[in-house]
């Protein structure tokens, strides 16, 4: 995250880092599940959202409701400078060099979408290569499939080795003049590996190939800063970001989004509609067809003004000493494997048991107020590569507590005493 | 009985533990897969069928305790009873798993399968209790494809 450049929104107090006061800015933390204080540890999922996000939603919708780039009156004027100061703290946010590159999406899923679409299908054709990694998220993994299928471009993928890491030598390998893109996450939501994405977009551009970086698990953590890992696209989504679901951006470089055809066509991303002909709109509405979610655009750029109002270097410590004690916890319990064991590694813990299935630790844990998640994590290829149909996953944020981590634990003996 | 109890019963974890009916037929005549997209449990159900009775039956695949149990309480039950019967079974089970019914009422009856009634308190575990069954019906229909909870 990048330090708060202008004057920080209402966010929590500054100074030591206090995560008894941060949890009061998310009321849903305050939650019983099951007669239980919740325990969040879904945040891989998504994350909860600080009351100000919340209330920058209503706002919007009892207060400056209209649409935006087309009315002349003052509700519209309103909303428009709204969305538009949104873009401008994206942009700040990741550092991006211009406003224009950042492109309002649903989600990751969609960024990556419009990417295959847009520029695979103009730039690509058969016997061309995408290379991307074996610990992608699907959504990573199926656009570049359907692309594969509609222009011969083939999938190349580069292996991890046992702990989770990316084999680097084998993406040196698998770099050639074939290659046409390359697109990887920069922290694996399955197994919570930070990729060295500065390396790899180094190597792809010494052979002339954009690189595209999967943010979405990688936000909420880090300091992204598009210009020092010097991507030509990076996808990420709102709502794991502490900000609303439905809104997600896309940055990429405008020398490459000027070449891309439009991805969707309709209203706001034209200039001049003719049966003739039509002339498509300037960045970044050329990739904006539609009326967009208005007040997600809005309320993630509270969610970065929130966020902006932290102390990073706090957070990220914060969140390192959480995941070192949640570590050494799980690991003291009796057959238990961690699945994940990069050196580099941010706030993500995936376990199996020889005897006991992830659902039915999730569900154990449930009832003890514990949200986790149990499953492939919507990264199939990941659970193969390991040889494990399952795992449970606690995924961490900065308002998790290291009593928090203890629940867990207690939660997952539990479940071990059911198993016998 | 706590909920998680119910859900949990002897029953069930002995039948995790150690599944019935837990292998491949050779020359099954009838053989479906069944898979949940979700959380990726697996399973093959392999039918012996003779003059529509169910001569054979048994499973294999990967999932949690519950779809386990399920399976293996599910080929135990079904072994020796007719194709029509297995069906209105899978659709008292159904029932059950779902709600709509405690599987004893008269016509809905599971017989010992109401040992997964508990599964209806937990909607996230429903899929896994009849993923099995909807493989069977699959098989039993003779449909191609993979039976899938979705």
């Amino acid at each position: 995250m990048k330090a708060a450049k202008e004057i920080p929104q209402p966010g929590p107090a500054r100074g030591g880092f206090d995560v008894r006061a941060i949890r009061k800015d998310f009321p849903i933390l305050a939650q019983k599940v099951h007669g239980k204080p919740l325990v969040y540890l879904d945040n891989g999922a998504t994350s909860q959202k600080p009351q100000v996000v919340i209330d920058s939603l209503s706002r919007y919708y009892a207060e400056e409701n209209s649409n935006i780039h087309r009315g002349v009156h003052y509700l519209s004027e309103q909303a428009t400078a709204a969305y538009e100061a949104a873009r401008q703290k994206i942009k700040r946010f990741i550092n991006a060099p211009k406003a224009e590159e950042i492109i309002f999406v649903r989600g990751t899923t969609e960024g990556i979408n419009l990417v295959a679409q847009s520029y695979g299908r103009a730039f690509l054709k058969g016997g061309d290569e995408i290379i991307v990694s074996a610990m992608e998220h699907h959504s990573n993994i199926v656009p570049w499939q359907m692309l594969c299928e509609q222009t011969g471009a083939r999938l190349r993928v580069i292996p991890i080795n046992h702990d989770g890491e990316l084999v680097m030598d084998e993406y040196r390998r698998l770099l050639t003049k074939k290659t046409k893109l390359v697109s990887v996450t920069h922290v694996s939501n399955a197994l919570g590996t930070i990729v060295p994405v500065k390396e790899i977009v180094k190597l792809g551009h010494e052979r002339g190939v954009p690189v595209l970086i999967d943010g979405a698990q990688a936000t909420p953590h880090l300091k992204v800063d598009v210009q020092e890992i010097d991507c030509d696209f990076y996808a990420f989504s709102g709502h794991k970001l502490f900000g609303p679901t439905g809104i997600g951006i896309l940055f990429g470089r405008s020398e490459l989004l000027n070449r891309m055809p439009p991805y969707q066509g309709g209203g706001d991303m034209i200039s001049l509609v003719t049966f003739e002909k039509t002339h498509y709109n300037v960045l970044p509405y050329k990739f904006e067809a539609g009326t967009p979610h208005i007040a997600g655009g809005i309320g993630l750029g509270t969610a970065i003004d929130y966020l902006e109002g932290l102390d990073w270097n706090q957070v990220i410590s914060y969140e390192h000493e959480l995941l070192r004690y949640a570590t050494d916890a799980l690991s003291r319990i009796e057959g238990l494997k961690i699945i994940g064991t990069a050196k580099e590694k941010s706030g993500v813990i995936s376990f199996v048991f020889d005897h006991v299935h992830a659902h039915d630790v999730g569900t154990i844990l449930d009832q003890e107020g514990v949200a986790v998640r149990a499953g492939h994590h919507c990264a199939m290829p990941v659970m193969q590569r390991f040889g494990v149909p399952a795992t449970t996953r606690a995924s961490f944020a900065f308002y998790n507590t290291i009593e928090e981590v203890d629940v867990l634990v207690r939660g997952i003996q539990r479940a071990l005493k059911v198993f016998g | 009985m706590s909920e998680l109890d119910e859900l949990y019963q002897e029953v069930i974890l002995d039948h995790n533990k150690s599944p019935r009916n837990f292998r491949t037929i050779e020359n099954a005549s009838r053989k479906a897969d069944g898979y949940n997209p979700l959380c990726g449990d697996q399973v093959t159900v392999y039918l012996k069928l003779e003059d529509g009775v169910i001569k054979d039956i048994s499973f294999q695949g990967s999932g949690c305790a519950i779809s386990k149990a399920s399976a293996s309480l599910m080929t135990s039950e079904l072994k020796g009873k007719t194709e029509a019967q297995a069906i209105e079974l899978f659709d008292n089970v159904h029932k059950m798993l779902t709600g709509e019914s405690n599987g004893q009422d008269r016509g809905k009856s599971v017989g010992k399968l109401a040992i997964l009634s508990g599964v209806s308190k937990f909607p996230a575990r429903v899929k896994c209790a009849s993923l099995a069954w909807h493989t069977v019906n699959s098989a039993l229909k003779g449909g191609e494809g993979i039976a899938s909870t979705e």
